[in-house]
């Protein structure tokens, strides 16, 4: 199964609840897939900065002093918070990809969750509750974001296996269903230069969409090249720095259910997800169609 | 009148409650609020009683029902009325998809649109739809009549036995074997009969309608076929 949500804010009073909403949306889906839980907020982090947001089996030993070490290899300051396995490492723009190259020398089994300029994503093996506890997500403001409650169908059961996954800068996606020609378009993304970090077929899913916005295309064209390209199951929700887009197969039996209001656009794979928020009684409520494009950008 | 708070008082109480009732009981109308898109709701109910669920219900609402009338005063989600055997479901706003399916007997009545799916499988209940239905509805569709008052998606009917199909809109496209028949008298008696029980005469006349059924091609092996195996 797998259960999605999604949030994109309109009314910026609702941004410092994001995380509190998206958390409890996704809390609702956790019967849908227990497995593992995950969520991508966005958030601006200030004129020119970005963050990094990396995980580790041994946050204890991997995340001392990681900030200083950075600083000597970047050249600037870096600022570090730790929320238990993750740790946010925020650095000019500029100096991001420096970063992320020098984090592989310095730590070589971090991992590298989520890079950009409003992106963080943090997400592990375990209820949606607990992982949503043990990163104060209830806690995080920001613009939009998207949650996975994960039953796995493809690939094993760890933090990597784990949705969102994110394979281009503020770019993440989630998936609920299972895709059957991904071997086949991994090893041509392979060839084009993009890179893996597990054997998940929504892995796939993502990097093909990062690969075609890499390419110039706009997010509504890559996400129609998915229903061409990509064989298989699929609701599919994508987050970008400046909003989301939700795309389903043609046999559309995955479920999806989106309600839009004049203060957010919301995702729910059941209504179940959606019954809390804020003038859900007379929001505009409906199923995506299947084969139809949709995304909301600010 | 039984009015029964799902959010205090939980899903497992209010199914036990009416599967209870069997056959001929006194508490006759019932009340569910606070259905927040539960599961299940009322699924497996065999009384000739009368639930009304205020607000929005999640997957196989009202699933096999018997004898009851259940009306569903907001949206339904997957598998509403799902082999269904008698009695009535009637929902104010749209159904998620596979509304209906395999369903035996019965009315379903869906005031807003059905997605996709609609009917498929269906063995004897009768469908009335307001609105459109999704692609693949009647699927395999074996006995029983769907009216749709707007338009119908994708490969209607695909692989469709002896159910009647009656659209009032656009058909995107018909599925393999279904074809489309002409409406003799029968067909209109039926039509106006249906719409009327189905709520929806002031909307529509049965001279609106075309009819769908079956080219009766793939009900046997045919041995020219064979290559293609």
């Amino acid at each position: 199964m797998c259960g999605i949500v999604g949030l994109f804010l309109k009314d910026a009073s609702l941004e410092p609840k994001l995380g509190a909403m998206l958390a409890d949306m996704l809390i609702t889906m956790t019967d849908r897939g227990p497995d593992s839980a995950g969520i991508a907020i966005y958030s601006g982090s200030g004129e020119g900065r970005a963050k990094l947001t990396v995980q580790s089996a041994h946050p204890g030993r991997d995340f001392a002093n990681l900030d200083a070490d950075l600083k000597d290899a970047i050249g600037t300051p870096v600022l570090m918070l730790i929320k238990d396995t993750h740790a946010v490492l925020e650095v000019p723009v500029a100096q991001l990809e420096a970063a992320r190259s020098a984090l592989t020398h310095l730590r070589p089994t971090v991992k590298v969750m989520s890079a950009g300029e409003g992106i963080e994503i943090f997400k592990e093996v375990g209820l949606p509750k607990d992982v949503a506890a043990r990163f104060g997500i209830s806690k995080m403001g920001g613009t939009h974001g998207i949650g996975h409650t994960r039953m796995a169908t493809e690939s094993a059961v760890t933090t990597m296996g784990a949705h969102p996954f994110s394979t281009g800068n503020d770019q993440c996606l989630v998936h609920n269903g299972s895709l059957s020609n991904h071997n086949g378009v991994r090893r041509e993304l392979k060839r084009l230069g993009m890179t893996f970090e597990t054997e998940n077929d929504t892995e796939v899913g993502a990097a093909f969409i990062s690969h075609k916005l890499q390419s110039g295309d706009t997010l509504g064209h890559a996400l129609e090249a998915t229903l061409t390209d990509l064989d298989g199951f699929f609701t599919f929700v994508v987050g970008t720095k400046n909003g989301f887009g939700v795309v389903r197969d043609p046999i559309a039996c995955k479920p999806a259910v989106m309600a839009e209001t004049d203060q957010y656009v919301a995702f729910g794979s059941e209504y179940r997800a959606l019954v809390n928020l804020p003038g859900i009684e007379t929001a505009r409520i409906w199923e995506p169609e299947p084969a139809t494009v949709y995304f909301w950008e600010r | 009148m039984q009015t029964f708070d799902l959010s205090k008082d939980g899903l497992r109480a209010l199914n036990s409650s009416l599967h209870a009732l069997k056959g001929q009981t006194n508490m006759t109308a019932w009340e569910v609020i606070n259905p927040k898109g539960a599961h299940a709701i009322a699924a497996g109910v065999d009384a000739p009683v009368e639930i009304t669920v205020r607000g929005s219900t999640g997957y196989y609402c009202a699933g096999m029902n018997k004898q009851a009338s259940i009306f569903i005063k907001g949206s339904a989600g997957p598998g509403v009325a799902e082999n269904m055997m008698s009695g009535k479901v009637v929902i104010d706003g749209d159904a998620s998809q596979y509304a209906g399916a395999t369903g035996r007997g019965g009315l379903l009545v869906i005031k807003g649109n059905a997605s996709s799916r609609c009917g498929i499988s269906m063995k004897g209940i009768e469908i009335v739809v307001h609105g459109n239905i999704g692609h693949m509805s009647c699927f395999m569709a074996q006995s029983g009549s769907v009216v749709v008052l707007g338009d119908a998606g994708e490969a209607l009917g695909d692989s469709l036995y002896e159910a009647r199909l009656f659209v009032r809109g656009k058909v995107k496209s018909l599925g393999a074997d279904c074809i489309e028949k002409e409406m003799r008298p029968e067909h209109f008696a039926l039509l106006e009969d249906l719409l009327r029980r189905g709520e929806a005469d002031h909307k529509a006349k049965p001279e609106q309608f075309r009819r769908y059924g079956s080219a009766r091609k793939l009900y046997n092996f045919n041995i020219d076929n064979a290559a293609a195996y």
